[in-house]
Order: structure tokens, then sequence, then C-alpha cells
């Protein structure tokens, strides 16, 4: 099914100059590797992409519900919404350590655009989670409610900026993890911590008055916090959006910026 | 007096010894200035001072003991090293140097490797589709092209990666040894290969330990000893001269 989408992507752009189409074409086959290796040697496949999140939610439906009775409505859901896109950010970020580091055959031998690299491990992700939509839309189903007309042009909306955030991130990460290898195991209590400081587990409302200013200190936070509302009631937060427009340039341009200083290194280093 | 494809201008590279902050943080604080300094201090000099040209259509030859430098003048041609000081320039377009299943990910088939590294090394997807036949009759590797390389032999994996670069249509091909193995039938194809390309007028750079080779297929040797160039000239002479040392 991937394959002939490629396919048919492929085909539609063949009046594009060759140095572009080539451009397109590593990034098409490289996403590609990702996807098969990824799920060459798993008999169950997609559904890990899916089973993940998914056993996060039960856990935390289990400790925070059914033990500690937190009132918010339709946990469930909750939960769901908001994990299914953190999934993402967290997967794409956690593998950023070994983006370059595992790829460093390549690094050494040939000269293309390494940013590719990490750009099409935070694609990869990125399939999986649009894929995993559905079954946010199975669980509104459950709970009576339908998805809505917003998320036509809201998808996309935070697609966008979540990419480029996350892309940002993972440049930062990979390339400054050939020089400081010590970052892999610091990249994982990072994502650890960022995530029970995004509300995701819990709404934003029932973060602390004195912490409230605090919440969009973290680059997370609005984009999460518009990505569950827009699954779970169809709105988009304008500020929200705006603020976290701004952190996914920063991160991204930061991301770049490190990229270029330290990407003449990496054969020597690898 | 044909035109330089490739040349070097008093180019050395250095390379920083690099540490990864071992030793603890104790270790690490206590010892900082120490530390710095030996960062300024830790440098390993790959390549000196070396000046050479090679010219259009030439098929030429590099030589040297293991660490003299041979990898890193290929390196600095491929254009994934910068060098320290001086001027690499390089006219047209470099296919990258081979080695055992550089680019390959084990996972993949042959098939699907031969699309990943076709790709990664300059061809767009419709021209590797089209060599793709071609590519797996060089190859002989028949059924296995539909394995997944982890399964593959080290000569099958030469095999794959010499049948690849072989259809790129290169303007220049870069060689770092290969042959060594493939079987005897492979390393001939191969050789047959590379002089039907130099028929053809693209330019290589043959980086091998086997003098047999070196002779039979290069124009002109270079060889490299200790960082630097010790002798450029016809294969005959420098190889004589190599073996003597």
């Amino acid at each position: 099914m991937v394959d002939s989408f490629w396919q048919l992507f492929g085909r539609r752009i063949i009046l594009i100059p060759p140095k572009i189409q080539h451009y397109i074409d590593l990034i098409v086959v490289l996403t590609q590797k990702e996807l098969k290796v990824k799920y060459k040697s798993s008999f169950l496949g997609y559904l890990w992409s899916v089973g993940h999140p998914l056993a996060f939610a039960f856990v935390f439906f289990v400790a925070f519900k059914v033990v500690m009775r937190v009132e918010v409505e339709d946990y469930a859901l909750f939960l769901i919404a908001g994990l299914f896109p953190w999934q993402w950010f967290s997967n794409s970020v956690n593998a950023s350590p070994l983006a370059f580091l595992g790829n460093a055959s390549i690094i050494k031998k040939v000269n293309f655009s390494r940013n590719l690299i990490p750009f099409t491990q935070v694609l990869q992700d990125m399939i999986h989670f649009v894929l995993a939509i559905p079954i946010i839309m199975l669980f509104l189903f459950i709970y009576r409610k339908a998805p809505s007309l917003s998320w036509l042009y809201g998808i996309p909306a935070l697609l966008t900026i979540q990419f480029f955030m996350t892309f940002g991130v993972c440049l930062i990460v990979s390339s400054t993890n050939l020089f400081f290898r010590d970052l892999e195991r610091l990249t994982t209590i990072f994502t650890t911590l960022l995530f029970y400081f995004t509300p995701i587990i819990y709404p934003e409302r029932m973060v602390p008055e004195k912490y409230k200013t605090l919440i969009n200190l973290n680059p997370l936070s609005p984009l999460m916090v518009n990505w569950r509302n827009l699954f779970l009631g169809g709105t988009l937060e304008a500020a929200y959006l705006a603020i976290s427009l701004g952190y996914a340039m920063l991160a991204y341009l930061l991301g770049y910026w490190v990229y270029k200083k330290l990407s003449w290194k990496f054969a020597e280093v690898l | 007096m044909r035109e330089p494809i490739i040349t070097f201008d008093n180019v050395s590279k250095i390379y920083p010894l690099y540490h990864h902050l071992t030793g603890g943080y104790k270790n690490f604080l206590f010892h900082l200035p120490k530390w710095i300094k030996s960062l300024k201090n830790a440098k390993f000099e790959a390549l000196r001072d070396i000046s050479f040209e090679v010219h259009m259509g030439e098929t030429f030859g590099i030589i040297g003991k293991n660490g003299a430098g041979k990898s890193t003048t290929l390196g600095l041609m491929a254009g994934v090293l910068k060098p320290t000081r001086g001027k690499v320039i390089v006219k047209g377009r470099i296919s990258p140097l081979l080695e055992l299943g550089a680019g390959f990910h084990h996972e993949l088939t042959g098939r699907e490797n031969i699309l990943l590294n076709g790709v990664l090394m300059g061809l767009t997807r419709a021209e590797v589709s089209r060599k793709m036949s071609a590519i797996i009759e060089f190859s002989e590797l028949g059924d296995f092209i539909d394995q997944p390389i982890r399964v593959y032999s080290s000569g099958m994996l030469a095999r794959l990666g010499f049948s690849v670069v072989a259809h790129l249509d290169p303007e220049i091909l870069l060689i770092d040894e290969v042959l060594a193995v493939g079987d005897m039938n492979f390393q001939k194809k191969c050789i047959d290969k590379m002089l039907g390309f130099k028929k053809g007028g693209v330019t290589m750079v043959f980086v091998s330990h086997s003098m047999p080779d070196i002779e039979r297929i290069c124009d002109r040797v270079m060889w490299i000893d200790n960082h630097s160039v010790k002798m450029v000239g016809t294969p005959k002479d420098v190889v004589l001269n190599y073996s003597k040392f």
C-alpha cells in the first residue's frame, strides 16, 4: 500500500527538474527504508505503533480514573487524543541520537544532504501518527462523538507545526550526540520529564494557579493542548497555535544552525 | 596536456582526536584545565601538504601502507571530509567510493538495497528501476537478490556493491579496495568492467593493495607514505620502488 502510494506520488511529479526530483526520491527511498526496516522482522507490524500508546492510555486510565478517580470527562478518550501526537514527538526524539550514528557507513562514504536522515525519521513517525488517527475516531464514536470539519485544516496545520518542532529538536540531538555521546541517555530522561510537565494526562485547567504561567514555557504544551481540543471538540485556540508556531520556528532554525555548524565534521567523528 | 579533473593543492588534513568525555564527571571536573589543554594538542595529521592532479579520463592508482592516508585522500575527493589547509577541486560528478556494504541496510533485500544505494549515489528512482535488471544480472546473485542481505557472504556483498556502482554512469569513480573479497571470476569481471569504463573515458581513482591489479589498470600511480606523497609516476616505476621499499 505504501509502495503504490509513492509510485502514484512519483509519477505525478515527472516534470520536476532533476535535482529536486532526486531530492524527493532520496526522501522517498529513505522513508521507505525506515518503514520497511521497522516492520520487516515483526509479525504484528502496524499494530505495534498503535499498541504502545494504547497500553499507556490503559495504564493511566487505571491509575487515575479507576483508582484515584480524577474528575475528567471521557478520560479514556482524553488520554488517547493526547498520547498519540505525543508518541510521535517522543519516538522521533528518542530515536534521534542514533540518526547519524546508526548511518555511519553512508555518511563516511557518500556526500549527500545528511539532514535528510533525521528528516525521514520524523516523517516516518508522522506517517504512523496519521495512520493512528482512525483509532482516535473509533474512540470518538465509542463516546458518541464525531470528528469535526475543522479537522480538515486543523490537522494539517498542527502536523506542520509539530513536524518542524520535532525535526528541529532531532537535528540538535542527532548532531550533538556525535560529539557528546552521553546525550543518548539524557534524551530519554528529558522526554520522560517533559511528558509529565505537559498537560497530556491532566487538563491544563487542573494546574495550580501559581504554576499556570509556566505551562507556556514548555514548547510542547500549547501544541498538545491544541491537538486534544481539536480531536475532542474540533476547536483550535489561536493563541496556542501562534505560540507553538513560534516554538516550532525557533526549534527548526536552531536545529538547522547546529546541524550546519557541525555537519562537515560528521565523517571525522564517526 | 589533458585538463585536470581533480586537483589537490597543498592539502593537509588534521584530525583532532575527539575525547568522548569518558572517565566520569568527577574526573572531568578535577582535570578540566588539563583536559582542555589535551583537546587542543591532541591532533593527528593524516595528510601533510600533498599536491597532485588527476587528469580527465585517466585511471589513477593510489598505493601505500595501512594508515598512510589513502582513505583520507578518497574522503576528501568524495567531499565527505574538508581539508584543514589547502584546496581540493573536483570538476564533475563523483561516484563515491564503495566499500563492503557501505550504505546497505542488512534487513533489506538485495533489490531494495540497490534502490537505496543507487539513489544515495545520485540516481533518481526511475533511473535505478530502469537499470535494475542489468544490475541484478551483473551481480549474478540469482534468487538471493530477494533475500535480506544479512544472509549474504562478504563476497556477495561486494558483488552487490560493485554492481550498483558499475551502473551509475559515473564521471569520476572512486574505488577503495573492493576486489579483494570477490571470487576469481567476479574479480575478473570487475576488472573487465573497469577496463570498459576506461575505454569509455571515465576518470577512475583506484586504491588497492594488489600490485598486479594496479599495474594492469592504472595509467599513473601515486604512492603515499607517512602522510605525504612519496612518488607519482608510471605503474611500473612506482610499484617497483614500492616493493623494494
